[in-house]
C-alpha cells in the first residue's frame, strides 16, 4: 500500500521525467538528505542539475521559484515547514498573486510552493502550526491540501504539470508515513470535483442515500477522522465526511450536497478557529442552507493559543478524535 | 609620428561616437522628463488617480544602464521609480500615460497604474526590494536556459534597507548569476535622508558577497553608460553577477507634493542636473528642438488620451 509520502515523491519523479522545464528547489534537499520530511528523495540523484539546494532564505526562493516560473519553467520550491510560509508572505501576496492580475492578463506565474503544515510531533509553538488562514482569501492563489484519503501525487502532477496559476500545496507531516485511505469495510470513498484536478474526497462510513452527520474538513484531519467513523459504522452512527481538495478556491457545490446528506454539520480544522477556514465555510453554508439545517452548525479547530511542545499540552490544543466525536454525538442528541 | 596620427583620428572617431550617443541620451532623458512634468500637471488637473513617483533629476541612470542592454533579450526589472526605465527601455508614451490615467490603452489596461507596469521583458512592483527574487529568479531561468540574457535590477537607496535584497546577493553571488543590482542613489527614501538610513557603504555591502561592483556619477550619462557596458559585457561572459551604484539626487518630491527639505538643497543640484549636464556638451539649438519634438510628442498623446476619456482642454 502506497504511502502519502512515497506517493508524492514518485509524483515528482513522475513530473521530472515527464516535462524537463520542471525544477525543485529548497532547503537540504539534495541526497542522501533529501528534504527534511524526504519527499525529494531520490531526486538528485536522479536530475542533478534540476534540484537545488538553497540557503536558508525562504523569502528569496520562493521569488525566485516565481521568476523561474515567469520565465517559462516549472518550479516546485520546497519550504521546509509550513510555519516559513511568514518569510515568504510578501513574495507570495504581493507578487506571486498580483503579477497575472496586475500586468493583465499577459503573464502566468506557474509556480507550486510544497511546505508541510500541522502539528502532534512535539515541535512547539514555531513548527507546528497550520498557517494556510493566512493565505487564505488572497486572490489569484489556489490553496491545495490533500487529505490522505487522496491521492496526494496525483494532486501535485495536476499542480507541477497542469496548473497555469501559482499554487500553495499543503502537505500534513502525520500524513507524510500512511497509507493512504481506500474503501474498506464499512468505510466507502467516492471523489467529487474529479475535474479541477483536486478532488473533494467523500467518505462515507455507510451505504445510505442520508446520513446522521456531516463532517467538513481537509488535509491532516482525516488521519483522527477516517478511524472515527469506522468506529462510529459499529454504533451505526452514519457519516458523510467532506473532505475539499482545494480549499481555495472552495468546492462549495460539494459541500453543499454534502452538508445536505445530513443537515447535521461539524467542520474541524487543525488551525486555530478564529477568522479562519472553517469559519468562511460555515458561513456559506449556513447562506446557502438557511431553514435547512436541522441544528446550528458546530466547529472545531485549535485553541487559540500557542501550540505546546509537551505532548499533553500539544493534544489539548489541537482537535482529537474525542472532539468530534464529542461534536458528533452532542447534534444527535 | 604615424602612431601620433592615429591616435589624434581615433580621439576624433570617439569624441564623433560620444556625441552622437549623448544626442541618443538627451532625447530620451528630455522625453523621460517631459512625460514625468506631464504626470504631475495632470494629476494637479485631476485627471490621475493615487500617485506617481517621478525620476526628475535621475534620467541618466535610466537611459545609461538600459542603453547599455541588448532590449531584445535581456529582463529589466523596476521599482515605483519606474518610468523612466520604462521609457529607457521601449519609449511607449502612450502605454505609459494612458496606464497612470486608468486607461485600457494602458500597457497594463489600466489596472496595474503608475507602479505595475509590464512590457516584453519589462516588470515592475511598488514593492521596495521586492522585485530583487524575482530577478534573481529571471536570471537563474536565463542561465539555465543558456540564453545569454542579462537581467538588471533597479533600486533605489532607501529600498536596501530591504532584507530581501541581500537573500538576493547570496544567492546570485552563490550560483554566479547573470545579474545586475542597480542601486541608484538618490540619497532619499521618500523623507529619510541616505545618513539615517544607510550604514556603512553600498561597495562594501557587494564586497562582502562577491560581487563585482561599481560605482559612478549617476548624472553622467555617458560614465553610465560606460560603466553598464562594461559590467554587462562582464556579466553576459560569465564573470557572474554585480553591482552598479549611480550617485545622484532626486530633484522632485518622494510622489506628488510631499516635499519638505529646504528649497536650497535642492537648487544647489540644479545645475548637476544631468539633462542640464548633457545640454552643456551638445549644440543648444538642437536640444531646444529636440526638447520642444518631445513636449509636441507628449502633448499629442495627452490631447488623444483626454478626447478618449472625453475630455479636452
Amino acid at each position: 500500500m502506497t504511502t502519502y509520502l512515497a506517493s508524492l515523491q514518485t509524483s515528482l519523479h513522475n513530473a521530472f521525467e515527464a516535462d524537463a522545464r520542471v525544477v525543485l528547489l529548497g532547503e537540504d534537499v539534495l541526497d542522501p538528505y533529501g528534504g527534511a520530511f524526504k519527499v525529494s528523495k531520490g531526486l538528485s540523484t536522479d536530475f542533478p542539475n534540476r534540484v537545488m539546494t538553497t540557503p536558508i532564505s525562504e523569502g528569496a526562493i520562493t521569488g525566485v521559484a516565481a521568476g523561474m516560473a515567469m520565465r517559462g519553467m516549472k518550479p516546485v520550491v520546497e519550504i521546509m515547514f509550513g510555519d516559513f510560509l511568514t518569510l515568504c508572505a510578501d513574495q507570495i501576496v504581493n507578487h506571486i498573486a498580483k503579477f497575472r492580475g496586475m500586468f493583465n492578463d499577459q503573464v502566468r506565474v506557474p509556480c507550486v510552493i510544497r511546505t508541510p503544515m500541522g502539528g502532534g510531533r512535539g515541535y512547539g509553538a514555531t513548527h507546528s502550526q497550520s498557517l494556510e488562514k493566512m493565505f487564505l482569501g488572497t486572490p489569484e492563489i489556489r490553496i491545495v491540501a490533500p487529505s490522505h484519503a487522496h491521492d496526494p501525487g496525483e494532486m501535485l502532477a495536476k499542480a507541477v504539470l497542469q496548473a497555469e496559476e501559482p499554487i500553495l500545496f499543503l502537505e500534513n507531516k502525520l500524513l507524510y508515513p500512511m497509507s493512504l485511505a481506500e474503501s474498506e469495510g464499512a468505510i466507502n470513498v467516492e471523489y467529487w470535483d474529479k475535474e479541477s484536478g483536486y478532488p473533494t474526497a467523500i467518505v462515507r462510513n455507510h451505504s445510505l442515500t442520508a446520513a446522521d452527520v456531516t463532517v467538513v474538513s481537509y488535509g491532516g484531519m482525516s488521519r483522527v477522522i477516517l478511524p472515527l467513523l469506522e468506529e462510529l459504522a459499529e454504533e451505526e452512527i452514519s457519516v458523510t465526511a467532506a473532505f475539499p481538495g482545494s480549499l481555495q478556491p472552495l468546492p462549495i457545490d460539494s459541500l453543499i450536497m454534502a452538508a445536505s446528506e445530513s443537515g447535521r454539520v461539524v467542520i474541524a480544522e487543525e488551525g486555530t478557529e478564529a477568522f479562519g477556514w472553517g469559519s468562511e465555510v460555515s458561513a456559506l453554508l449556513g447562506e446557502h442552507l438557511y431553514g435547512k439545517l436541522e441544528a446550528p452548525i458546530v466547529r472545531l479547530a485549535a485553541k487559540s493559543r500557542v501550540i505546546p511542545a509537551a505532548e499533553a499540552g500539544e493534544e489539548d490544543a489541537l482537535v482529537q478524535a474525542t472532539n468530534i466525536e464529542d461534536a458528533i454525538m452532542g447534534l444527535l442528541v | 609620428m604615424r602612431n601620433n596620427t592615429a591616435e589624434i583620428v581615433d580621439i576624433a572617431a570617439q569624441r564623433a561616437s560620444n556625441i552622437s550617443r549623448l544626442k541618443r541620451f538627451y532625447s530620451e532623458m528630455i522625453l523621460i522628463r517631459t512625460v514625468e512634468q506631464t504626470l504631475l500637471d495632470l494629476f494637479s488637473e485631476g485627471l490621475l488617480r493615487g500617485t506617481v513617483h517621478t525620476c526628475l533629476g535621475q534620467e541618466a541612470s535610466a537611459a545609461g544602464v538600459i542603453n547599455a542592454l541588448d532590449k531584445d533579450r535581456d529582463i529589466v526589472c523596476s521599482n515605483h521609480r519606474g518610468h523612466g526605465h520604462y521609457l529607457a527601455y521601449c519609449a511607449d508614451v502612450e502605454g505609459l500615460i494612458a496606464e497612470v490615467m486608468g486607461l485600457p490603452q494602458g500597457v497594463c489596461g489600466g489596472i496595474g497604474g503608475s507602479q505595475h507596469l509590464h512590457r516584453k521583458n519589462f516588470y515592475s512592483n511598488g514593492i521596495l526590494g521586492g522585485m530583487s527574487p524575482i530577478a534573481t529568479g529571471f536570471a537563474t531561468a536565463e542561465k539555465s536556459k543558456n540564453s545569454g540574457a542579462v537581467t538588471v535590477v533597479f533600486h533605489g537607496d532607501g529600498a536596501m534597507a530591504e532584507g530581501a535584497i541581500y537573500e538576493s546577493f547570496n544567492l546570485a553571488a552563490l550560483w554566479q548569476l547573470p545579474i545586475l543590482f542597480a542601486v541608484e542613489s538618490n540619497k532619499y527614501a521618500q523623507s529619510t535622508r541616505i545618513e539615517s538610513e544607510i550604514a556603512g557603504s553600498f561597495l562594501g555591502r557587494a564586497e562582502a558577497f562577491g560581487l563585482t561592483a561599481a560605482e559612478v556619477d549617476g548624472n553622467d550619462v555617458l560614465a553610465v553608460n560606460d560603466a553598464a557596458t562594461e559590467i554587462v559585457s562582464n556579466i553576459r561572459t560569465g564573470k557572474g553577477p554585480a553591482m552598479l551604484v549611480l550617485d545622484t539626487y532626486r530633484m522632485g518630491p518622494h510622489s506628488k507634493g510631499d516635499d519638505d527639505r529646504n528649497p536650497q538643497e535642492i537648487e544647489s543640484h540644479r545645475d548637476n542636473c544631468p539633462i542640464t549636464r548633457t545640454r552643456t556638451q551638445l549644440d543648444a539649438d538642437w536640444c531646444d528642438e529636440t526638447k520642444l519634438a518631445a513636449t509636441a510628442k507628449v502633448d499629442a498623446v495627452v490631447n488623444t488620451l483626454k478626447a478618449s476619456r472625453g475630455r479636452t482642454d
